[in-house]
């Protein structure tokens, strides 16, 4: 019983320190697409602030400078996505593939340039991380619980606040929103800047959490992942969160699952062990889901009429 | 005149006869593989082999870190249109690009490290990684209480499980009734530069037990060893000597003299001496080793140092042999 027990809290454990990154990435999304703009460059966001995470915490030696950093060169990005779609109108999907390409150069050039470690940036040790809270072996820090804090936050301002009414109104139909006198701009700016707060506090907690240090392209397609959790969660964040938790969960079984022996089966080959996930997430695109409708305006710019 | 003459054919011969004559100017290059030269662990210790012999001879060397495996052959055939030789190669993963390069580039020297191309003018460098990795399996055997000990490996190749292999051996040599644990990070060469999967399988190797786990990894290794030291178990590094990385928690680490094939290779060539074919190092050629220094003495007893001292010995003089993965993709002999 003790030993189901363990089991199940390892699990769970490990399912949340997976999935964090996840959840933060995926309501930073939600508040993007909500008001109108698709994000494709969360990805991009979240390793830029991986890396200013790290070099901050590295050369200040304080964790929270990481942090702010960390969030600083995510709204960065967040605000150059807002002028490049919402005040020049530019195609929002190219506009997110820039945003990757360019963090992913970046982040190499200006970590060889500072570091002189190929990319990296030094291991970070004792203050320069975020460390557990509660329980050590959990790896409980505090961004995990921000994650969990951010679901039922992000779900109140879009489903309960005047402005939650109002994004996703902009989401939908932003004429109707300028007829009733309010900024479709300003709106959707403050959409991106929501984007660009979580996707940063994802970054940081890859990098100073998760991890000791930076490396290059850590975020390993995490940003999509958790764009695709957007999608199967329909837009909403209570099922999104159950799509981050289920990515999770797949990633926590297919490690536990290795090179163990199953009753019947022998050792199970690693090959399809880390293949579940994704198998996993097209079977259930496939017949599971059922449709999945984007809010109406998203990655379609909005021009005023005269 | 003829005085001149007599004196410019005297400094002619006596050129001829010093030592520095011995020695024709070379251009040594490096590409590195994927895991980049800061990986604190094989790339690394070639770049540490390079650093040496700049440091003796203050000749300059080349080096090229690509980003991805496609640059491997562009990045060895530019070294070779510039006339850069010999040419070290990193990594198995470079024997097809090479291959063909050396082809074209007859004239050419190149080393590889890590894999075998048949060519007159290729030197092919492998070592024996069972036999060190048979040494820090006694250790760890002998370091851990709860008899659970972790392998991690990077990317899924036979290579890969040649280490593993071994270090199951020298495992299972100093205790049969211990358990070993084998996790490998990915299929693809991208689980070289995967800290934050390596830390998660190491985890999850901790929560069954294991107190001790080894990282052959490449840069994958660090986020293994961050892991041991956040949760206070042991971890055992590779390649190069990673005892430094977490001084306390780092058991020891399975060397591998990339760094002495690396100087070797321009050393020789510098000295008219270099050789193709394949050579092949293990314990007996200084090839492989364990490492033991100021960062991991006070984890190492007496005792443990003197059994994995009598297993080299052994090894070395033929009374243990250990099995390689590679020689049947098996491993059972």
């Amino acid at each position: 019983m003790d030993e189901v027990f363990s089991f199940v809290f390892l699990m769970l454990a490990s399912t949340l320190r997976v999935a964090t990154p996840l959840v933060l990435c995926a309501m930073g999304g939600l508040f993007s697409e909500k008001g109108g703009i698709v994000d494709v460059g969360l990805e991009g966001k979240m390793l830029m602030a991986a890396f200013f995470a790290a070099a901050t915490a590295s050369v200040t030696g304080s964790a929270w400078a990481g942090v702010a950093a960390a969030v600083l060169a995510a709204e960065a990005l967040a605000l150059l996505h807002g002028l490049a779609c919402i005040t020049y109108r530019g195609n929002q999907v190219v506009s997110g593939v820039a945003i990757n390409i360019v963090a992913a150069g970046l982040t190499i050039v200006l970590g060889a340039a500072w570091f002189a470690r190929g990319g990296q940036t030094p291991p970070l040790v004792g203050d320069e991380r975020l460390l557990p809270l509660f329980l050590p072996g959990a790896g409980d820090n505090v961004l995990v619980y921000a994650a969990l804090l951010s679901v039922p936050v992000t779900w109140w301002i879009i489903a309960r606040t005047r402005f939650g009414l109002r994004l996703r109104a902009v989401g939908e139909m932003p004429l109707a929103v300028d007829a009733a006198g309010l900024s479709v701009a300003w709106l959707r700016y403050r959409a991106v800047l929501l984007c660009g707060l979580l996707a940063g506090l994802a970054g940081a907690y890859l990098s100073i959490g998760q991890n000791a240090g930076f490396s290059r392209d850590m975020t390993a397609g995490q940003g999509f992942i958790a764009l695709a959790a957007i999608i199967f969660g329909k837009w909403r964040p209570w099922p999104a969160f159950g799509a981050c938790l289920v990515f999770g969960l797949l990633d926590a079984i297919a490690i536990r699952l290795q090179g163990v022996r199953l009753p019947g089966v022998g050792e199970v080959p690693v090959q399809l062990v880390q293949a579940m996930p994704y198998l996993l997430a097209m079977f259930l695109l496939a017949g599971f889901i059922g449709r999945a409708v984007a809010p109406r305006a998203a990655g379609v710019p909005y021009v005023k009429e005269h | 005149m003829k005085r001149w003459l007599g004196s410019a054919v005297a400094l002619i011969g006596l050129s001829m006869l010093s030592p520095a004559a011995a020695q024709t100017a070379v251009k040594p290059a490096i590409v590195y593989s994927t895991g980049g030269k800061f990986d604190k662990s094989f790339n690394e210790g070639v770049s540490a082999g390079a650093e040496q012999f700049k440091k003796e001879t203050s000749i300059p060397v080349a080096e090229f870190e690509p980003s991805n495996e496609t640059q491997f052959e562009q990045a060895l055939r530019r070294f070779a249109q510039r006339g850069q030789d010999p040419i070290v190669a990193v990594g198995f993963s470079q024997a097809v690009a090479l291959e063909k390069v050396a082809k074209e580039f007859p004239n050419v020297r190149f080393t590889i490290i890590d894999s075998v191309v048949n060519l007159p003018n290729v030197q092919s460098v492998v070592f024996k990684e069972q036999e060190g990795s048979f040494l820090v399996g006694v250790l760890a055997a002998l370091a851990s209480k709860s008899g659970k000990i972790g392998f991690v490996g990077g990317m899924d190749i036979p290579l890969v499980r040649r280490f593993q292999c071994g270090f199951e051996q020298g495992i299972k040599y100093a205790n049969p009734n211990a358990e070993l644990i084998t996790n490998m990070t990915g299929t693809t060469p991208a689980a070289w530069n995967d800290p934050g999967r390596g830390a998660e399988l190491a985890k999850g190797q901790f929560d069954r037990g294991v107190d001790v786990v080894y990282a052959a990894a490449g840069s994958t290794g660090i986020g293994i060893l961050q892991a041991a030291k956040d949760r206070g178990k042991l971890g055992i590094g590779v390649d190069s000597n990673q005892n430094h990385l977490h001084p306390g928690t780092m058991l020891t680490s399975m060397l591998k003299r990339v760094d002495l094939a690396t100087y070797n290779s321009f050393k020789t060539a510098q000295t008219g001496q270099w050789k193709g074919g394949m050579q092949v190092l293990g314990l007996k050629e200084a090839g492989v080793d364990w490492a033991l220094d100021k960062d991991n003495e006070k984890l190492v007893t007496p005792e443990m140092k003197a059994r994995v001292e009598a297993a080299k010995a052994d090894i070395v003089s033929g009374k243990i042999v250990v099995h390689d993965y590679m020689s049947n993709n098996s491993c059972k002999p």
